[in-house]
């Protein structure tokens, strides 16, 4: 297999222009001929829907949720990136893509992301337009703040809430397109196969998760807006219903899965509190814009938030601003997240667990008053309060990393679509603008930029060259599909084992997050890989799943789930042994620099690691997408 | 900070006696069970409890206990439960960010699902809320399509109001205000997006047409009457205010007396 990316020619600047005018187009007439199906309804996914509806395309869109608005994008808080320079600081859309680039470690294609920094200021004229409450001055003009890996102010936001806000903007565009009839929505159901005809994507089986009934759809593209993979860690950041099903299963159908092992882990999370612990909560980055980040000079085990005023400031350690004096508490989550992991590897973390440093407002609350700070951020005050049961008024906060973002996902092409003809995967799902590390507020902008953007433009180039007639789900192909995940419902419920879905998950994770985590060696890898073998086959023979397939079953819904997880594990391992450099998210311990930070190695692992699946228990195969950097000269990634 | 009023020292030894409401499903009739629960942590989310007893169930080979939840961090809206007599429970939060610490060892929990005509149970505690999306769809959003719009900063908006739409946009769509309700009635969910709507320049040329079809869908899914008791905002864990039902009536009336398109709606 060759894989084309499809990267336009001509210089950087131009490429999505010219590409637009060369994409071939559907008429306005033709385009209600077209039927576009329409998986998951994040930011991606309810961007697009809307989008493709207003074109005049009859679209399906599928949540499993009971409401499109459920999304998990509804969580993303801190805020979205966009080039618009309104506040005189040197932004320009290069300097978006040269930050964006560079935070991914370069480890991402040029092209894409300068497109992503060419729409990003579209995006925010879009969603004001919607009625978006964005923050703004007392002149009544917009507001900006800064996040991590950026030295200019160009993250819009809402309050703590963007994403909540950003996501109710494009789920009010989609409900005019359901109330116009363009989008027939189906909520509470579940994909779990896409159907191919002839080689291309021409439908997908579903799961009506209150009846249990198993439904066939067919059109002529589908599009996969179904986010990331994080709960294979079992304890990340993502919604519990977040899953790696529907692109698991395109990609067992012949879509490539792109560099599975870079995975982001937040700095500024609520740490763990005990075993019953069902995820973790993030604490939105824009808290490190005042926020600093310390550990005890001298290890302090047990030191609680209450006992932290006692610590005289000379024998605190800011490690990030003593290391990384230029962006200080400000630098790229990786490196805020490995820091702190070192600090408590140190025997200098706090808390109980001995996991955790501090995040304190001491100085920022002396300086601005508690009421600006409580004006800020006096939702995620508050969330961190109910959690903790501490006051971060009076001491410090209390933060560890967790899974929150993963980086890689479906390969897709420059038009979004997967080595799958007709099928696109949006946003967090595919693999495609944020390299081996994501900025903070950049998912948001990669989310609506792919939905609201992109895709409008690239899928007319495919239809246009397809067939207008449908093809009916009463083809041998649905039909398999159908048998097949039956089979698959039916072998789960008559295991009848005694390991609860929710052990096995959190076993699955407990391995995930030991060698597949912050940071990752040789021998842990082979390590884990062996023990997820063995837990695939516990899986298989030993787990509980009670009730039947005709009705509302929970647990049989976290099952499959689980069962797919168990597999996307083992080929992130895979990815992970494979690229022996570190780079972004991805450390391995071979490969660093005298003090500690990553160090790529860009001539043998300048490229996409991209996995063709072979057959059930086969090693899967590893195609090379080499990034070529025509714009950008590549350095050791530097903070300091 | 309300929150963090009460808090209790931590133990993980508490012991909790459940009474939940099981319903197999919409067809079927329902009834409490009650379940001992032990060990319980203070640090524990009301929702983690519910994994432990479920994780027990499924070993014991009896059926799960069915709830809503996604996001555990109180904004997808998704969780509900009805949580000794009060929507999302003691503190006015969502139920999953609620934590075992608002209870003393020995209470005995009463759980039980949404209860409104308009919010049918599908299974335990899981109700059907899509009533809310079909009022949304009824007149929830500024008809612009994508691309062509305005630069971001054409469209200045005194940062008073926009905080105000702010406050108001920060529904979660739970329908604790629906279960607060003796009337089971929808007023305060759907005054939280004609107001935000209302007070903003994008959504002023629709207003009225808005306010008219929201409140008509509204009506049609069987919610019942306002009677200004305060009872949803006193429930509603992201404090949308009653300003906005005073809101949505005065848009309501206005848009009633000057409407173009009369709007015929039989008997009364």
């Amino acid at each position: 297999m060759k894989l084309d990316s499809k990267i336009p020619e001509g210089p950087l600047a131009e490429k999505w222009t010219k590409h637009k005018f060369n994409l071939k187009l559907v008429n306005p007439a033709n385009k209600r001929k077209y039927d576009v199906i329409v998986v998951g309804t994040g930011l991606a996914g309810a961007s697009a829907a809307a989008s493709l509806a207003e074109l005049g395309y009859n679209v399906k869109a599928f949540c499993f949720q009971d409401s499109p608005r459920r999304a998990h994008s509804i969580a993303a808080q801190g805020g979205i990136n966009a080039a618009k320079n309104y506040q005189n600081d040197g932004d320009s859309v290069y300097r978006l893509f040269y930050d964006t680039i560079k935070g991914g470690d370069y480890r991402a294609r040029e092209s894409n992301v300068h497109r992503l920094a060419e729409v990003s200021v579209n995006i925010i004229d879009q969603c004001v337009a919607q009625g978006v409450p964005f923050a703004r001055e007392y002149g009544g003009l917009l507001a900006n703040r800064s996040f991590g890996g950026a030295q200019v102010s160009r993250t819009f936001y809402a309050r703590g809430q963007t994403g909540q806000q950003l996501l109710l903007g494009a789920y009010s565009a989609l409900n005019r397109q359901i109330a116009n009839g363009k989008v027939k929505m189906y909520t509470r159901t579940e994909m779990l196969d896409v159907v191919l005809v002839d080689g291309k994507a021409r439908g997908i089986i579903t799961r009506d998760l209150v009846t249990g009934k198993l439904e066939s759809h067919s059109g002529h593209a589908v599009l996969l807006c179904t986010g990331g993979y994080g709960n294979v860690f079992f304890l990340s950041t993502n919604a519990k219903g977040s899953n790696v099903t529907a692109s698991w299963r395109a990609h067992k159908k012949g879509a490539l899965f792109g560099n599975p092992c870079y995975t982001q882990i937040h700095p500024t999370c609520i740490p763990v509190s005990g075993d019953h612990q069902s995820k973790l909560t993030l604490m939105s980055e824009s808290l490190r814009n005042d926020g600093r980040v310390w550990v005890p000079k001298v290890a302090k085990p047990g030191l609680t938030a209450k006992e932290a005023k006692n610590i005289p400031e000379a024998d605190r350690d800011y490690f990030l601003e003593r290391k990384y004096p230029s962006f200080g508490n400000l630098v790229p989550r990786d490196v805020a997240s490995r820091n702190a992991k070192m600090m408590c590897d140190e025997g200098r973390g706090v808390g109980k667990t001995g996991l955790a440093v501090f995040l304190d407002f001491t100085d920022a609350i002396k300086r601005d008053g508690k009421k600006a700070v409580e004006a800020k951020y006096g939702n995620l005050f508050d969330m961190y309060a109910q959690i903790t049961g501490d006051n971060p008024y009076e001491g410090p906060m209390m933060i560890y990393p967790a899974v929150h973002y993963t980086m890689g996902g479906l390969w897709v092409d420059y038009n979004l679509m997967t080595t799958v003809p007709g099928l696109y995967a949006l946003g967090e799902a595919n693999f495609s603008d944020h390299g081996a590390n994501r900025l903070g507020a950049s998912a948001l902008m990669q989310g609506l930029a792919d939905g609201y953007f992109v895709i409008p433009y690239t899928i007319g180039d495919y239809l246009a060259g397809i067939s207008q007639e449908k093809v009916s789900t009463d083809r041998p192909e649905f039909k398999e599909a159908m048998d097949k995940v039956n089979n698959t419902i039916n072998t789960i419920l008559n295991i009848k084992g005694k390991r609860t879905v929710d052990e096995l998950h959190r076993e699955l994770g407990l391995i995930m997050w030991n060698y597949c985590g912050m940071s990752r060696t040789d021998a842990g890898l082979r390590e884990a890989k062996g023990k997820i073998q063995q837990l695939k086959k516990e899986f298989w023979s030993n787990v509980a799943v009670l009730g039947s397939n005709n009705e509302l079953n929970q647990e049989l819904e976290k099952a499959m789930r689980v069962a797919d997880f168990i597999e996307l594990g083992e080929l992130m391992v895979d990815d992970a042994l494979n690229r022996t450099e570190s780079c972004g998210g991805h450390f391995r311990e071979e490969s660093q620099t005298p003090d500690g930070e990553a160090l790529r190695n860009d001539d043998d692992f300048s490229y996409v690691a991209a996995w063709e699946f072979k057959g059930e228990n086969q090693p899967e195969v590893l195609h090379k997408e080499e990034l070529n950097y025509e714009f950008i000269k590549r350095t050791q990634r530097s903070y300091k | 900070m309300n929150l963090l009023n009460g808090l209790k020292e931590a133990t993980n030894n508490m012991k909790i006696t459940l009474k939940v409401w099981r319903q197999k499903n919409n067809a079927t009739k329902g009834g409490f069970k009650v379940y001992p629960i032990e060990h319980v942590s203070t640090d524990m989310s009301f929702l983690e409890m519910l994994d432990v007893l479920n994780n027990d169930l499924v070993r014991k080979g009896e059926d799960a206990v069915a709830f809503d939840h996604d996001c555990r961090e109180g904004i997808c809206g998704m969780c509900s439960l009805y949580i000794n007599g009060k929507p999302h429970g003691p503190q006015q939060t969502t139920t999953c960010q609620l934590h075992m610490r608002s209870f003393k060892d020995g209470d005995t929990i009463t759980v039980e699902p949404w209860r409104a005509k308009a919010f049918p149970v599908i299974r335990d505690l899981v109700v059907d809320r899509t009533a809310f999306d079909r009022i949304q769809q009824a007149g929830g959003y500024v008809s612009i399509n994508t691309g062509g719009v305005p630069d971001a900063n054409e469209i200045p908006i005194p940062k008073k109001i926009a905080d105000e739409a702010f406050d108001a946009a920060v529904c979660i769509g739970c329908g604790a205000c629906v279960a607060a309700c003796k009337n089971a009635s929808a007023m305060l969910f759907v005054s939280a997006k004609v107001s935000q709507l209302a007070l903003l320049p994008q959504g002023k040329p629709e207003r009225k047409e808005r306010a008219e079809k929201m409140v008509a869908q509204m009506d049609a899914e069987g919610f019942g009457a306002c009677t200004n008791t305060g009872a949803c905002e006193a429930e509603c864990p992201k404090g949308i205010s009653l300003t906005n039902i005073a809101r949505l009536n005065r848009e309501y009336l206005s848009a009633s007396l000057t409407s173009y398109e009369v709007e015929v709606k039989g008997g009364d």
